[in-house]
């Protein structure tokens, strides 16, 4: 099995799944594009979180971290739920494989896009969800501008380019067209493994 | 929990016998074919017999088939030493747009070396044209590549006609079909297609995986891809892996027996599978041709879900399948078949595929058919997708 027990667990027996009516915020992070995608409802009751739920379309990592989240983040304040980050999640899974802890490991940023939707609604500065629509995905075929690694110039072609002050030949990711050092077996952005 | 395996597009056991005749070249007669002494002649009398089965199944003659180490080795093969034996006459090769991987690919390396490809779309069921091959031809083309039936989405291709229109247009033209995933499951004549070469692998009908082969009709020049001694013609060079390709020729034998019969009763139980699973739930969608499929084909999208979440949900229940989804495949990427189908990256994440094996019941059937709708059901709950949706349509 490519995941661990515990990601197979919280798959198989999602805690917090479903919408709060009354959410005092909603935050939503994914793209179906990307594969994955994720709304968060969050309950506050003085500055503590009272209630979590969550809805999720994607695969098995998705749904079991979506629902680590909702276990972590229920009881904690506000400035502690925001404290969770997508790795200290995976961390609690017993881990993650390489190409899942980009876009299925987008539950931290779904708790804290609502609760910033619950910090702009006390503000009077938002009325509706708050939706962070995917991350960082480029169009295909198109050399960067500068390195990756060292912001430096890029040379040669879009199939075929390199930096020359890394002395590192750069491959674009089939999932998010950003580029990686040829050398690596995943995509250093997103995750996906590299075609070569 | 007896497991249901329904992922014949991934592997397949081998049939009942086979490995009883592979063992002896594993033990005993472990000799080199290329030897003149009896122990590598007795193997070398396996290997003919062999390649006799395997000729036979698509009707070929024994001196056209070449061994491989797998369908992908086959593909490389034909593509890359097509091309680069007719390389004085042109530069061109024209493919569809749903070959596998190991022709796509072959293709783009091509490319880095001077070779131009057209890529000829598919329609909204995966099926090729063959005006539209035709209508790729140019005076330079040196081969068409076009596969026989899809993997992904079971549609079987009009080769015969994608053949006479393409030699029509152009006498000189080569044609390959990639016939991995129907070779031993429907019956094929490379006389009655036409083609100059084609693909089999031995493990879609039940030989062992490491077996496949090349037919290549008489006469047609090739570029070995890996040059050593003069096994194979001197087509491909390395040892024979004996045993596999006795294994092959078994599961050939077998498979040619057993055709008529099968393809009658695995289409019946396909359509078994296809009716009540789409009775059964709602917002499934059949992908690829409805009529022109393989009989153990059965492929869906199913709509608010995704595919590894299925899968595994399936798994649980002891059931085995395939998905296409993003998130199934290592680099992330959708299936470019149902993307080149005219599918959306949001229906092409709930691809689906059961493929049946020739031991699969009725009764099988009927345990997924029930295990289906709640695996469905509860994922569903879970999507924000579908609450959108119940919402947008008022429910």
């Amino acid at each position: 099995m490519i995941y661990s027990d515990k990601v197979m667990d919280h798959f198989q027996n999602p805690r917090n799944v479903g919408t709060l009516p009354d959410a005092d915020g909603v935050g939503q992070v994914g793209n179906p594009v990307c594969g994955d995608m994720m709304t968060f409802y969050v309950k506050v009751k003085g500055d503590k979180l009272t209630d979590v739920k969550f809805q999720t379309f994607g695969c098995g990592a998705a749904i079991a971290v979506s629902s680590m989240v909702s276990e972590m983040a229920i009881g904690k304040t506000v400035e502690e739920a925001m404290e969770i980050t997508n790795e200290k999640v995976a961390e609690e899974l017993g881990g993650l494989p390489k190409n899942k802890m980009h876009c299925s490991n987008l539950g931290a940023d779904a708790l804290h896009a609502a609760l910033d939707n619950y910090k702009a609604r006390t503000a009077g500065t938002a009325s509706g969800p708050t939706v962070v629509p995917e991350h960082d995905h480029k169009a295909p075929g198109k050399m960067p501008d500068h390195c990756p690694y060292c912001d430096g110039p890029v040379e040669g072609l879009a199939d075929m380019c390199s930096c020359k002050k890394c002395d590192l030949d750069l491959v674009e990711c089939g999932h998010c067209h950003l580029y990686t050092n040829k050398a690596e077996t995943n995509c250093t952005h997103c995750g996906a493994q590299l075609d070569r | 929990m007896k497991r249901i395996y329904l992922d014949h597009i991934a592997a397949a056991p081998l049939a009942p016998g086979v490995f009883e005749k592979m063992r002896p070249f594993l033990e005993a007669e472990f000799g080199n074919p290329q030897s003149l002494h009896s122990d590598g002649q007795a193997a070398a009398e396996a290997v003919a017999e062999a390649r006799e089965r395997v000729s036979a199944l698509i009707g070929a003659n024994p001196g056209e088939v070449i061994f491989t180490a797998s369908g992908t080795e086959a593909n490389n093969l034909a593509i890359k030493g097509l091309v680069q034996a007719q390389r004085a006459r042109g530069n061109h090769l024209v493919v569809s747009a749903i070959e596998h991987a190991s022709v796509l690919n072959a293709a783009k390396t091509l490319e880095k070396s001077g070779f131009q490809t057209t890529v000829v779309p598919v329609d909204g069921d995966g099926r090729i044209d063959p005006a539209a091959v035709a209508g790729a031809l140019r005076k330079e083309t040196v081969l068409v590549s076009v596969m026989t039936a899809n993997s992904e989405v079971g549609t079987i291709e009009p080769i015969a006609e994608i053949v006479r229109e393409a030699k029509a247009q152009a006498p000189g033209v080569l044609v390959h079909t990639d016939a991995v995933a129907a070779a031993g499951n429907i019956p094929l004549d490379v006389k009655a297609l036409g083609v100059d070469a084609l693909s089999l692998s031995g493990n879609v009908f039940y030989g062992p995986k490491g077996s496949a082969a090349l037919f290549l009709k008489k006469g047609t020049k090739l570029a070995p891809l890996v040059e050593g001694g003069i096994q194979e013609g001197g087509r491909r060079g390395g040892t024979e892996d004996v045993a596999a390709i006795v294994g092959m020729g078994e599961a050939a034998r077998l498979a040619a027996e057993a055709m008529s019969d099968r393809v009658v009763r695995i289409t019946a139980l396909r359509d078994r599978l296809i009716e009540g699973l789409l009775r059964s739930v709602g917002h499934v969608r059949l992908t690829g041709s409805p009529g022109r499929r393989l009989p153990y084909h059965a492929s869906f999208c199913v709509e608010f879900v995704e595919g590894e979440a299925l899968l595994l949900s399936l798994d649980f229940k002891g059931i085995a399948a395939s998905s296409f989804s993003a998130c199934t495949s290592k680099s992330l990427k959708v299936s470019h078949v149902l993307l080149a189908m005219g599918l959306d990256h949001t229906l092409a994440q709930g691809s689906l595929i059961f493929s049946l094996i020739d031991s699969t019941t009725a009764a099988d059937i009927d345990v997924l058919l029930n295990v289906f709708p709640p695996v469905v059901e509860r994922l569903r709950n879970m999507s924000p997708l579908y609450t959108e949706f119940l919402k947008e349509t008022g429910r």
